[in-house]
């Protein structure tokens, strides 16, 4: 580890702070209704699609109308996008002639663009034409973002709002998060990346003739427009197989440490929409801070481990740590800390092969999923999963001093503890449940492309990043087969509309009930004591529930590696 | 629900049309007219012909050119589509390693490479950036430790003073942006094609 690997380290938060109370109050005007400097351009586009759609902006839904209209959005989102995807060969802006993309991956795409995983069981380049690129990958990378960001507003109404049968109303959300979030942010961005570098071109590949007099095709495409929403949106598909570890797709050392605040910006800034809109800033600087300690805390495991590198190389007189799957212009605290990110939030873009990644470095970014991103989180997904926490520590806290758990003036009962539950139990069932099936099934166990604990590794770190709606990936593994494209698909759904769902239905409740006035006997949620216990609640679930998979993994690999272990595949 | 049908309809085409459409084409337009070069991939071209881009490495194996960093890409095989064959920095197919820390694959890679490199030049150690990796396969970029050890082998075999290489070597040095993000490095195709202008002077 180096003082400039810290001071990089320290420098990004910093960022990242300083912009949380900024986005913040402007997405509050947004989300409740108010005038905001960009309403005199948008409005009248605002107005209009309403109009179109015939949707009446002051109408509010019932969560259950709420709920239906997000199942209905993916639904037809869903429909869309496998059609693109199916069709390409005959669409137009198709330069490199990519075929028909394959019913069994057409299927596992579009779940993943839709929940916002973007899982790449496809290599871009290789794969996708430049319309599919666009009007698929690119139009679900606002879409599922702007939904992400529209329940999250809807809960925050559940915790905000009194004695009322509403919650908001969906296509106001989406039509909002879209226009006055997502796209203003990135054009801008947009800019910025091409000045970096970043191609953006409708012209095929280009044919280089190296100086060694070698031909090198160079894929090429309308990249910076989408890697934009990629990282804003935290949806993590790549444009190329490689993600951001692509110098066409991150070309500059400036360009990662924007991408990397872009991943983080929106679902922090939410952590102050949420204290604003309940009235009180503290609730939400509480929530930050408890992400804040558990980010930190997976940052200086991640950066340490891959800083004093493999112990396997190292054997052989290496120094300098671990370089394998690392870019040069990077190195290893930009390639650590951007891991850590990606995986906390669910983005999933990569800078760096995690599957290369120390045993130790790896597995800090599978524990961020299988906590259930809730460090700072996908942009509106971490927050909500985050107040699921908040809800099991409330009612933790309630158990150990027999009162009725409150928070924020809404009594915690029955019904909210169930749906928090269900939405946290539904993760370890598709992540474990699958892992355990791809390991006795000959078709799971013809996936990984290591040996030993770390092909294991893989195969729970694609189900896990699956069920998170992460997307990122330990790159070895073979997915792009019927068996893991089905699973992870059925795995991705759940994981995202099995949390969803159950949030949707606590908004509903809490928006229903009376405020409870506060009163000497009330725990105050906005102090050191409250973060403690939510941190706490936390790594005690994630560790009762996944600490035995991690062992058989990550932590079995760490001890065989320092032994000077190896394992070989096949013989 | 169905009454919700229409504003899911209209409202996902229109949304659709705007992100999937109008929002990045507009941003081409954009793009291709202030950031011409850049946005078209950073092409460099001598005389008439595309040599690469500024961006993307190039694979090079003649003893007389800087090595980039070893590349896990692949291409189908020509003899069977089913499979790959190994095909260093392959634009078209970028792709890391992906080998974990106790593959036993990894470790005989490295050892193989090192041995070769010691071979080459037994007085500096060698650097980690040469026989690992570059996730991409694509890194355009070395340590310019990297490129120092090299200038051995390329002195031998260019018949240039080593001297006169270890300042092209700095002057081709990047350092860290804002001299705090990222690593130093140097563009091995930039390197190279200075180097080839020395031999022509």
């Amino acid at each position: 580890m180096t003082v400039n690997g810290w001071i990089q380290i320290a420098l990004y938060c910093a960022v990242v702070l300083a912009l949380v109370k900024p986005l913040g109050s402007y997405m509050t005007r947004v989300f409740t209704g108010e005038r905001t400097v960009l309403s005199p351009v948008l409005g009248p586009v605002e107005r209009g699609l309403y109009r179109v759609s015939g949707i009446d902006s002051r109408q509010e839904q019932h969560w259950l109308a709420y709920t239906g209209a997000v199942i209905l959005f993916h639904v037809l989102g869903f429909a869309v996008l496998y059609a693109i995807l199916r069709l390409q060969a005959v669409l137009p802006l198709n330069p490199a002639d990519q075929a028909a993309v394959a019913p069994d991956l057409a299927f596992n795409t579009s779940a993943s663009f839709i929940t916002n995983t973007n899982w790449q069981s496809y290599g871009g380049e290789t794969t996708l034409s430049y319309l599919t690129q666009m009007l698929g990958l690119t139009h679900q990378n606002f879409l599922s973002a702007a939904t992400g960001i529209a329940v999250a507003v809807a809960l925050i109404r559940g915790f905000a709002r009194a004695s009322t049968g509403t919650i908001g109303s969906f296509w106001v959300d989406v039509t909002r998060a879209t226009l006055y979030v997502l796209l203003p942010i990135c054009i801008p961005y947009t800019l910025f990346l091409v000045w970096q570098g970043m191609p953006q071109t409708l012209s095929a590949y280009a044919d280089a003739t190296t100086l060694e007099g070698a031909k090198q095709t160079i894929a090429l495409g309308p990249v910076a427009s989408q890697v934009a929403i990629k990282m804003l949106g935290t949806n993590g598909g790549g444009f190329f197989n490689v993600n951001a570890a692509h110098p066409f797709e991150n070309p500059t050392a400036l360009s990662n440490f924007i991408q990397m605040v872009s991943i983080f910006v929106i679902g922090a800034a939410l952590t102050n929409v949420f204290g604003r809109m309940v009235g009180d800033e503290r609730q939400g600087w509480a929530i930050l801070g408890a992400m804040g300690i558990l980010f930190l805390a997976g940052v200086a495991v991640t950066y340490w481990a891959e800083a004093n590198g493999s112990a396997v190389l190292n054997s052989f007189g290496l120094t300098g740590g671990n370089m394998e799957g690392k870019e040069t212009r990077f190195g290893i605290a930009a390639s650590a800390l951007f891991a850590v990110i990606t995986t906390a939030a669910s983005c999933g873009a990569v800078n760096a092969m995690h599957d290369s990644f120390t045993a130790l470095g790896g597995l800090i970014p599978l524990l961020n999923m299988q906590l259930g991103e809730i460090i700072i989180g996908g942009v509106g997904a971490g927050l909500y999963g985050m107040l699921i926490f908040v809800i099991v520590a409330i009612f933790v806290a309630g158990l150990m001093v027999g009162r009725t758990p409150e928070y924020l003036g809404k009594k915690i009962e029955a019904k909210e503890v169930k749906m928090a539950m269900l939405g946290i139990l539904c993760l370890p069932l598709m992540m474990l449940g699958f892992t355990a099936l791809a390991t006795v099934l000959p078709a799971g166990l013809a996936g990984p492309a290591n040996a030993g604990p770390h092909g294991f590794t893989e195969i729970l770190y694609a189900y896990t990043s699956a069920a998170a709606n992460n997307g990122s990936a330990f790159g070895g593994l073979t997915a792009n087969t019927l068996f893991y494209n089905s699973t992870l698909a059925i795995g991705m759904l759940v994981g995202r509309f099995f949390v969803k769902i159950p949030v949707l239905a606590i908004a509903g409740s809490l928006a229903a009930k009376k405020t409870v006035p506060a009163s000497a006997g009330t725990f105050p949620t906005h102090g050191g004591l409250f973060v403690g216990l939510l941190v706490g609640v936390i790594l005690i679930i994630g560790g009762l529930t996944f600490f035995p998979s991690l062992a058989l993994g990550p932590v079995v690999e760490h001890l065989a590696g320092a032994a000077g272990q190896t394992f070989s595949t096949g013989g | 629900m169905l009454r919700q049908l229409r504003p899911a309809l209209v409202l996902l085409t229109a949304l659709t049309v705007i992100t999937g459409l109008a929002y990045p084409l507009a941003m081409t337009g954009l793009a291709g007219a202030i950031f011409p070069a850049r946005a078209a991939g950073s092409l460099i071209e001598r005389n008439g012909t595309i040599v690469g881009s500024s961006l993307i490495g190039q694979n090079f194996s003649g003893a007389g050119y800087f090595h980039g960093r070893p590349s896990a890409t692949t291409a189908p095989d020509p003899a069977d589509a089913s499979k790959t064959v190994p095909a260093p920095y392959n634009a078209a197919n970028s792709s890391g390693s992906n080998l974990g820390p106790t593959s036993a694959a990894l470790a005989e890679r490295v050892k193989g490479d090192l041995d070769v490199l010691k071979a080459e030049n037994g007085s500096a150690p060698v650097p980690v950036d040469l026989v690992t990796t570059s996730g991409s396969g694509l890194d355009p970029d070395i340590s310019p430790e990297a490129a120092d050890f090299q200038v051995p082998r390329i002195a031998k075999d260019r018949k240039i003073a080593e001297d006169t290489l270890r300042d092209l070597v700095a002057s081709h040095r990047e350092g860290r942006t804002l001299g705090l993000l990222g690593e130093p490095r140097v563009n091995v195709l930039a390197l190279n094609l200075a180097l080839d202008d020395l031999a022509k002077r």
